[in-house]
């Protein structure tokens, strides 16, 4: 982190953009991510969201925390949504019934919605160029409906539909690696984020804001709940997933990788998986298997940020 | 007013688009929509149509994207067909409860499988309680006149409802037709930029689509179904306005040789051509013989059927999508009960013919009326509806 940092908390508006009185859960970093992205945007912007946790907490009918304006369609649609409003908008401008503001387009989704069902809808948006940002808040399942695997889920997760049993240990597949898909895509800006790490998230997601066509940011979004973490270790824990490389801070401009944050010599893996419920199942073997992952994992990202 | 051209339906679809000058395209290629998307994309790739034209993956992203467009104030068209409708089902049943004013032709082509890229009514029929506002064109006067009427009726204020205008495929989006363009000065008069009601802007920031508890759901659908209700008023005032302008004038249900007729035949869609040709010939072999012929199926003109009917003894409803296992056609169903209650209700026997393009000619309606002449009442009740044609 820049020294800068110790006071740049306040250099951050106070102004929330996604208001208290939420109904999300105690110690929900996906809410934390939300209201850190709705203040690194301001008051500009358009947002487009997915259906699941975020749009439940923040729009029980007749109530809305959101202070900009905000539209749930669907599940799978956020990014064509987003699309939508920002042809519409580039229409209207040079058609000159609207004034150009520079209003930001947000797409916005958990990791199902993007990884997932969306997939598609995103892979579009992004190929056809439309100046808009998608951010991702993943917490790694579908915890809106009760903690089922996705394709974010990590190896060895126990999760309702991917439980540990006699036969397996939980989650069978590796993690999508949503961003590097997002990559291939050819678009300007993609980066990850964290929300224990506020101030490279805004720096982040200010930039993806600035920058001309489709950016993407994926945010590690911890759920204690789904997770089975007391609430009030969420910050620590998204700490942990940086700080043994599980999930490395990054982004890639016009394709140049860079570390936005290089924790120099990762800390074992096992400290990270230990505090959470949804581990708790994994032999000493498996967890060999996931530090072994992670390491390959990181190394590869290190050369790209090399070339 | 405008100059009579021959044209293709298609694209004299897409020019009623350009003169609405639409501010949104976002379609999917579908057979048969296809000549209605190419002639778009090709309009704003020569600059004579100012909009955005997006390429969307999916008939699902179309209409999402419409959604999107149509929240922040853009004229927002698209076009479909068949599978795509029913790819993109989800979002037409949330485009109407966002009150959002999109304008969709659809090509009507027959629901896979077998897969078939033929005209009937199954894929409209699958979405009939979208709580869109949907008219059917029986020709390319038609439905040049009633892209128009759409955008003019969906942007309404008091209304604020998408419109579908159902289009056969091939049968008529692929016919050339002479009709009359109307000119610029009568659109402007006829169409009012779209000012809307609610829009994504952040001078004034507004939630779309918030979720329903149980303890308000009930109350937003019971909104909903009023709104659809009451657009019939700017349904009839923007036909008579129609009228008054290009001197055509529509009505949500329509008639023809109803003088003295006992029997009549109801139909929706381009097969009405058909029809009052068989009908013609009945009538001059001395049979009374009519047709009625719907236009408007949403909101459902039970007024207005109701008293087209008045008298009649039988009905013949030509439906051209199956309800499996059920009662009938969906369009016979929606007969019998809103002329359930009438006194001396009518006799109503249900054909089901030209599935998935199969041709059917005036003969052939002839032979229907001649096979209901000699049904008892009895038969009608064992027989609630007929696949005609089906070879043995």
């Amino acid at each position: 982190m820049e020294p800068l940092n110790v006071y740049a908390s306040r250099l951050i508006t106070k102004k929330e953009y996604f208001t208290p009185g939420h109904r999300a859960c105690q110690g929900c970093a996906e809410a934390l991510a939300v209201r850190l992205v709705a203040k690194a945007l301001g008051k500009n912007v358009v947002v487009a969201s997915a259906t699941g946790c975020m749009e439940i907490v923040s729009s029980p009918l007749p109530f809305t925390n959101w202070e900009v304006p905000w539209i749930h369609v669907a599940f799978e649609n956020a990014a064509a949504v987003a699309s939508g409003a920002e042809a519409g908008t580039k229409a209207l401008i040079r058609k000159g019934k609207l004034t150009d503001k520079g209003t930001v387009f947000l797409g916005m989704g958990g990791d199902g919605a993007t990884s997932d069902i969306g997939l598609q809808a995103l892979s579009g948006a992004f190929e056809r160029g439309h100046n808009f940002l998608y951010v991702c808040y993943d917490n790694e399942a579908y915890m809106n409906t009760g903690i089922q695997r996705s394709s974010a889920t990590p190896f060895g997760a126990a999760t309702t539909t991917s439980p540990a049993g006699k036969l397996t240990s939980g989650q069978v597949t590796w993690k999508k690696n949503m961003p590097e898909i997002a990559v291939a895509h050819n678009i300007p800006y993609v980066a990850t984020a964290c929300s224990s790490y506020p101030f490279d998230l805004i720096k982040k997601v200010e930039k993806a804001a600035r920058i001309q066509g489709p950016a993407y940011v994926h945010i590690l979004s911890i759920c204690p709940t789904g997770w089975r973490l007391p609430p009030d270790k969420a910050i620590w824990i998204g700490r942990l997933a940086v700080e043994t490389g599980v999930f490395p801070l990054y982004e890639v401009e016009q394709g140049k990788y860079r570390l936005t944050l290089d924790v120099g010599e990762l800390r074992p893996v096992k400290e990270y998986l230990k505090p959470q419920g949804r581990f708790r199942h994994l032999t000493d073997e498996l967890v060999e298997d996931i530090q072994k992952r992670v390491t390959e994992e990181y190394n590869k990202l290190k050369v790209k940020t090399t070339l | 007013m405008g100059e009579r051209v021959g044209i293709e339906v298609s694209l004299a679809a897409s020019e009623a688009v350009k003169m609405a000058n639409v501010d949104v395209v976002a379609a999917y290629p579908i057979t048969p929509q296809t000549h209605i998307v190419e002639h778009l994309s090709q309009l704003v790739a020569d600059g004579e149509l100012d909009a955005e034209f997006i390429p969307v993956e999916s008939e699902h992203s179309a209409m999402s994207v419409c959604c999107g467009s149509s929240a922040v104030g853009a004229r927002t068209f698209t076009c479909t067909s068949s599978q795509g409708l029913a790819l993109m089902n989800e979002i037409v049943f949330i485009a109407a409860s966002l009150r959002l004013p999109i304008v969709m032709l659809l090509a009507n082509r027959s629901l896979s499988g077998p897969l078939s890229i033929w005209n009937d009514h199954t894929d409209v029929m699958s979405i009939r309680d979208c709580g869109w506002i949907q008219v059917f064109a029986e020709n390319g006067q038609e439905v040049f006149d009633h892209v128009l009427f759409a955008f003019r009726v969906a942007e309404d204020p008091n209304v604020c409802l998408p419109v579908i205008v159902n289009v056969d495929g091939f049968v008529l989006t692929h016919m050339i037709e002479p009709l009359e363009f109307w000119d610029e000065a009568t659109v402007k008069k006829y169409l009012p930029d779209f000012k809307p009601v609610n829009q994504l802007h952040p001078d004034k920031p507004i939630t779309m689509g918030a979720f329903g508890m149980p303890n308000i759901f009930t109350e937003a659908k019971k909104a909903q179904d009023e709104a659809l209700i009451k657009s019939k008023t700017e349904i009839l005032k923007a036909w008579k306005e129609m009228g008054a302008l290009v001197g055509r004038n529509y009505q949500p249900v329509e008639t023809n040789h109803l003088e003295g007729a006992d029997t009549v035949f109801l139909t929706m869609g381009s097969i009405g051509g058909t029809v009052s040709l068989a009908v013609n010939e009945l009538r001059s072999r001395g049979k009374a013989v009519g047709q009625v012929r719907l236009r408007l199926w949403r909101p459902f003109p039970f007024e207005e059927l109701r008293k087209a009917v008045k008298g009649v003894k039988r009905i013949i409803v030509i439906d051209r999508a199956i309800s499996y296992g059920g009662p009938g056609g969906p369009v016979a169903s929606e007969i019998r009960a809103a002329l359930y209650k009438e006194r001396n209700m009518p006799v109503i026997t249900n054909f089901l013919c030209g599935l998935a393009g199969r041709d059917v000619t005036p003969d052939d309606y002839i032979k229907i009326y001649e096979k209901t002449e000699k049904m008892t009442k009895k038969k009608v009740r064992e027989e609630d509806y007929i696949i005609y044609g089906v070879r043995e």
